[in-house]
């Protein structure tokens, strides 16, 4: 780093990397150093690299039927971005969501209307984000601790709604929900919907104050609470929605199902955890953007359907969305310790460079020969 | 001067390219036609059902269980004979969501026919209604989708059937003076065991089960490890218990295991539904002389067998239609939409080396 105090440019190249280090311009190029367009790359690669694999990836009804495979992760991912940009976790979602569809089952099971059922769901949703909020922000229990708590204890709800029983012969009007297409098109309702809040949340996050706050939040929570922003209040405020949008997640699954056990949607919340920070999110807090929450979400969607179509077995497919992850953390580092302020193709590079490829290579061809391993009879 | 940017683009780029290169087009599936431990040879991709050759897949409850393992062999015999391929495909692990996606994809590759233990009856439905839509003929084994979400249900036997001579062997186990039994079934979801459990319960509402006691009902989950720990359990828990029925496979064997470690052999015995080559040290020790099964080598060959009558048109599935399932013999379909395969066999020391399986 060069200290514009002391500095004297002694060369053209010191002294471009000054105008580079204080000039507001970037170059054309630098605008594409962000993550996000990294994911943009890989959809793309994605999207070639399958269709050029199955004949079925492109195809549209098989696309809008597995799409709505990935909306419940993907609401649940919004408010998610939110909270893990303040520095927090929120590891019950998944509970909150079973707890609720068991209620919603338990009432409708005893002869109450689904929607008053529903309805009925979405509020214990939203108390139970309110308690997540309140030992967070007020008790100030760190969130990952609270939240460990609350996954165990609404799923443990979930399992006294419902006991052994199931909830089934949900009316085709709540399953319209989760299985149904929006007006004559093939896009599913859940897929609009998601699309619909993404919107939202995503100009809370970028256009308005509050977004602003917690990018602030997550970046020095003190010194945002000393310039007098209410920080408890806004963190009890995301926890609350993540409530209320986990209950509505279970709804669109339970609809999706047709049916609710207890143990619906357990194990979902890591998947939602993983769209988030392989979108950019930073886990620390204070950077993250909805557009690469929403790229990753999609990215994920459409590599285990390609996967799928491969016939690439779940573990597996949780290996490469594992390694997607840690690249995602590693690169932009990687990439700054070896370029840092100059760029000179060291020995070092060159090493880091053909170390990636060669990594690459070789778990491409274990994903390849894991499918024929997973198709022969174990 | 290069920019730094620039680095990453190419970097990114060159990774990538590197990526295309590495996926040159493969064989899209692959299908094993030989039982476990041979080498798959790499065929065709599948086409569609109405011309070329047809392609099934039978979907277990979970991969890894040793019973579905065993359908699957059946399922290959039948192919061959058929002049077929089956896939064998399932979930990692009995989750209901993850069995949804993967027959998802399946719909979405369009295979020839599909034969499903579900892992939930309910949830399965809408996804069988789509295979359905799709053209695609569903039917399920050993575990059956509701009705509405498949063709029929291929019942390994009949419900009544598994649960009487489950009572009828712990009688045998306690002896006349009955006592306390347990039951240690899979997950709290699976319809099969649901069913099973419940006329259970009804057979000992019985008078001449009256001496049986049934004093808990825990759930290993399919899970050896969860087996073992729940079947532990139930020993601690209930010191004077007499016998456990475990009617899965994972079940029973992990119990029986339970009960030889703790040094229990001969004071609690261990009965349900297992296979004869995991049970076979048991039944010779004495922590489960006796317990019953049928042959899931024969569930997943009818299935095929009934997967292809339907795929070729043979059968539309309503009751009374009858088909031929090779070795097997003729089946009908019954009016409540399932098909039987046989009656239940006990295995004991006196038959249990008679089978291999």
């Amino acid at each position: 780093m060069i200290d514009p105090a002391t500095a004297t440019p002694t060369t053209e190249s010191q002294s471009s990397n000054l105008v580079n280090e204080f000039a507001p311009r970037r170059s054309f190029l630098a605008r594409f150093q962000r993550w996000e367009w990294m994911l943009v790359a890989l959809l793309f690669i994605v999207i070639v690299l399958n269709s050029g694999l199955s004949p079925y990836f492109l195809n549209a009804v098989n696309l809008s039927r597995t799409s709505s495979d990935f909306m419940e992760k993907g609401l649940m991912m919004l408010p998610m971005v939110f909270i893990i940009l303040t520095g927090n976790i929120d590891l019950s979602v998944a509970s909150n969501m079973g707890m609720s569809a068991s209620l919603m089952g338990l009432l409708f099971n005893n002869g109450i209307n689904i929607w008053a059922a529903a309805l009925a769901g979405l509020v214990l949703g939203t108390l139970g984000g309110l308690l997540n909020g309140f030992l967070v922000s007020r008790v100030k229990i760190p969130s990952l601790v609270v939240t460990l708590g609350t996954y165990a204890f609404f799923r443990g709800l979930a399992y006294g709604f419902l006991g052994d029983q199931a909830a089934t012969n949900y009316p085709a009007s709540f399953t319209y929900l989760g299985q149904g297409k929006l007006f004559g098109t093939l896009i599913p309702f859940s897929v609009g919907l998601f699309v619909v809040l993404a919107v939202v949340f995503g100009v809370v996050l970028h256009r308005t104050t509050y977004g602003r706050y917690l990018v602030a939040i997550g970046n020095n929570e003190n010194t945002t609470s000393y310039s007098g922003i209410q920080v408890a209040r806004i963190k009890l405020i995301n926890y609350t929605i993540s409530g209320f949008i986990s209950a509505l997640a279970g709804l669109i699954l339970a609809s999706r199902f047709g049916s609710t056990l207890p143990d619906i949607g357990t194990g979902l919340e890591l998947s939602v955890i993983t769209a988030a920070v392989l979108g950019g999110v930073d886990i620390n807090g204070g950077k993250g953007t909805m557009v690469g929450a929403v790229l990753s979400l999609t990215l994920i969607g459409l590599m285990s359907f390609g996967m799928g179509l491969l016939n690439i077995q779940g573990q597996v497919q949780g290996v490469i969305i594992g390694l997607l992850l840690i690249l995602s953390i590693l690169l932009p580092n990687l990439v700054r310790n070896i370029f840092g302020s100059k760029t000179r193709l060291t020995p070092q590079a060159i090493g880091m460079i053909v170390l990636f490829v060669i990594i690459f290579a070789v778990f491409f061809v274990f994903f390849f020969w894991s499918r024929t391993l997973a198709l022969r009879s174990l | 001067m290069i920019r730094r940017s620039m680095f990453v683009v190419l970097a990114g780029l060159a990774l990538l390219g590197l990526l295309l290169g590495a996926c040159a087009p493969a064989a899209t599936t692959v299908a094993p036609t030989q039982p476990p431990a041979a080498t798959a040879a790499p065929t065709a991709a599948p086409t569609t059902a109405s011309m070329g050759p047809l392609t099934f897949v039978l979907v277990p409850k979970n991969l890894g269980n040793p019973y579905f393992d065993t359908a699957n062999k059946g399922a290959q015999d039948a192919a061959k004979e058929l002049g077929v391929t089956v896939t064998y495909q399932g979930p990692a692990t009995a989750d209901v969501t993850q069995q949804i996606t993967l027959l998802n994809s399946l719909i979405a590759q369009k295979v020839s026919g599909l034969a499903v233990s579900a892992d939930d009856s309910n949830a399965l439905v809408p996804v069988g209604q789509a295979a359905a839509a799709a053209g695609i003929p569903v039917v399920s084994f050993d575990s059956a989708i509701a009705a509405g979400g498949r063709v029929f249900h291929i019942n390994q036997a009949e419900a009544q059937g598994i649960a009487d001579v489950q009572i009828k062997m712990a009688l045998d186990l306690t002896g006349a003076d009955g006592g306390k039994i347990a039951i240690l079934s899979a997950t709290s979801s699976a319809p099969n065991q649901n069913d099973w459990i419940a006329r259970m319960k009804t057979d000992l509402a019985k008078p001449e089960n009256s001496k049986l006691q049934l004093v808990d009902t825990v759930y290993g989950n399919d899970d050896d490890t969860t087996s073992y720990t729940q079947a532990q359990g139930l020993i601690q828990k209930y010191p004077d218990l007499k016998v456990i029925i475990a009617p899965t496979t994972v079940g029973i064997a992990a119990s029986a295991r339970a009960v030889s470690d703790a040094k229990l052999i001969g004071k609690v015995f261990v009965t349900g539904l297992g296979t004869p080559n995991q049970m076979r040290d048991y039944v010779k020790s004495g922590a489960s002389p006796e317990f019953a099964l049928w042959n899931p080598s024969d569930l997943g060959y009818l299935s095929i067998y009934a997967l292809d009558a339907l795929a070729t048109g043979k059968i539309k599935g309503q009751p009374g239609d009858k088909f031929s399932a090779g070795k097997l013999g003729d089946y009908t379909v019954l009016p409540d939409n399932t098909v039987l395969l046989g009656q239940p066999t006990i295995f004991n020391k006196d038959n249990i080396d008679n089978f291999n399986f």
